[in-house]
């Protein structure tokens, strides 16, 4: 229960600078420079966005999903537990190629993706590091 | 039988996420209101600069740029192919921020190609190199290889950069944009209003022209 009620507070956290960059890519701030130039670069390229839609926003629906899972696998759904191990790994696997972008495509760091990257990376060590009665079936 | 307080909290997430988004998105607009120049202003701004276009073009399309800007690179060549098949009257104006390095040296170096007549072959070579030159840690020997490629006297290139009028022209354009309050590159006016950031992308800015185009038409 602990673990679960953790991991979604973690993906809360996520959702809320998920929206916050949608927000900002909407809003067309992200389509000019004037705030910091790394950002600008990163939320600005191509890479910040697939057909259309910005990563930001598929962001916002991964952390949205592994909310709704570890609050369902708290409250003991089994399936829940396993749809919240598969999104986190999911997330876990976007972030390390847009770490890899980042690093050797665009040889910028945007602050808000590093804290991204982070929340996932925490969300990843929990679910690794997960004690087997959260793993358990009810 | 199971709890119904998960789907409550999903639930109230979900909207919450969606309402605050929605929320904000709203104060964001707000907080950038379109910049709209004064007739006075306008008409100051028109005696100078560098101009491309007849003048009389039913549509003036007025750049407040930095060089070093990513958006304002992807938006030059768009600018250059709508230019031509609207023939539109495109002012550029320096304006480079102080978080890009190199900027303020790019501004100088499009003006002192200017001061030889050929500012926008210098503004075009400057966007398309764009991502060798901001990297580099000698952008003026980079610069003077440039004043070469577009055909000018380069030792006079390289005292422009640093003389007083070059100097002067960006410091002007940049007090003319702080003053209208632009505070981001790239700004675009048409026909003196401005157009709003979301719409300044490759893919949106086209269907701002034309709608700008549009609405300048003289009703018969």
């Amino acid at each position: 229960m602990i673990f679960y009620c953790a991991a979604a507070l973690i993906a809360l956290a996520g959702l809320l600078e998920a929206t916050y960059l949608t927000v900002i890519f909407l809003s067309g701030e992200t389509a000019v420079c004037g705030g910091s130039a790394d950002c600008s670069k990163v939320l600005g390229s191509s890479y910040a966005k697939i057909a259309g839609i910005p990563v930001s926003a598929l962001g916002a629906l991964g952390y949205f999903s592994a909310f709704a899972f570890a609050v369902f696998a708290a409250y003991n759904y089994a399936r829940a537990r396993t749809f919240f191990s598969w999104t986190v790994i999911t997330m876990f696997l976007v972030t390390l190629w847009l770490l890899f972008v980042q690093a050797f495509r665009l040889h910028a760091f945007c602050r808000y993706c590093l804290f991204s990257a982070a929340l996932v990376f925490l969300l990843m060590g929990l679910t690794v590091s997960r004690p087997s009665s959260a793993q358990r079936n009810p | 039988m199971k709890s119904s307080a998960p789907f409550v909290i999903v639930a109230l997430v979900a909207a919450l996420a969606i309402g605050g988004g929605a929320y904000f998105y709203r104060i964001r607009r707000a907080a950038n209101p379109p910049l709209e120049t004064s007739k006075e202003v306008a008409e100051g701004i028109k005696e100078s600069g560098h101009v491309l276009g007849p003048p009389g073009a039913i549509l003036t399309l007025e750049e407040y740029g930095d060089f070093q800007c990513p958006p304002c690179g992807k938006l030059s060549e768009p600018i250059n192919q709508l230019q031509k098949q609207y023939n539109l009257r495109v002012i550029f104006r320096e304006f480079p921020l102080a978080m890009h390095a190199h900027a303020r040296e790019a501004a100088s170096a499009a003006e002192a190609a200017g001061l030889q007549g050929k500012f926008w072959e210098m503004h075009d070579l400057l966007f398309r190199e764009q991502a060798v030159w901001s990297n580099s840690n000698d952008v003026r020997t980079l610069f003077s290889a440039y004043a070469g490629m577009v055909g000018l006297e380069v030792a006079r290139f390289n005292r422009d950069m640093d003389g007083s009028e070059v100097q002067q022209q960006v410091d002007l354009d940049q007090q003319r944009g702080a003053f209208i309050g632009v505070r981001t590159t790239p700004t675009i006016l048409l026909n003196n209003q401005a157009v709003p950031a979301d719409q300044l992308r490759p893919d949106t800015f086209p269907a701002a022209v034309e709608a700008a185009l549009k609405s300048a038409q003289p009703t018969s």
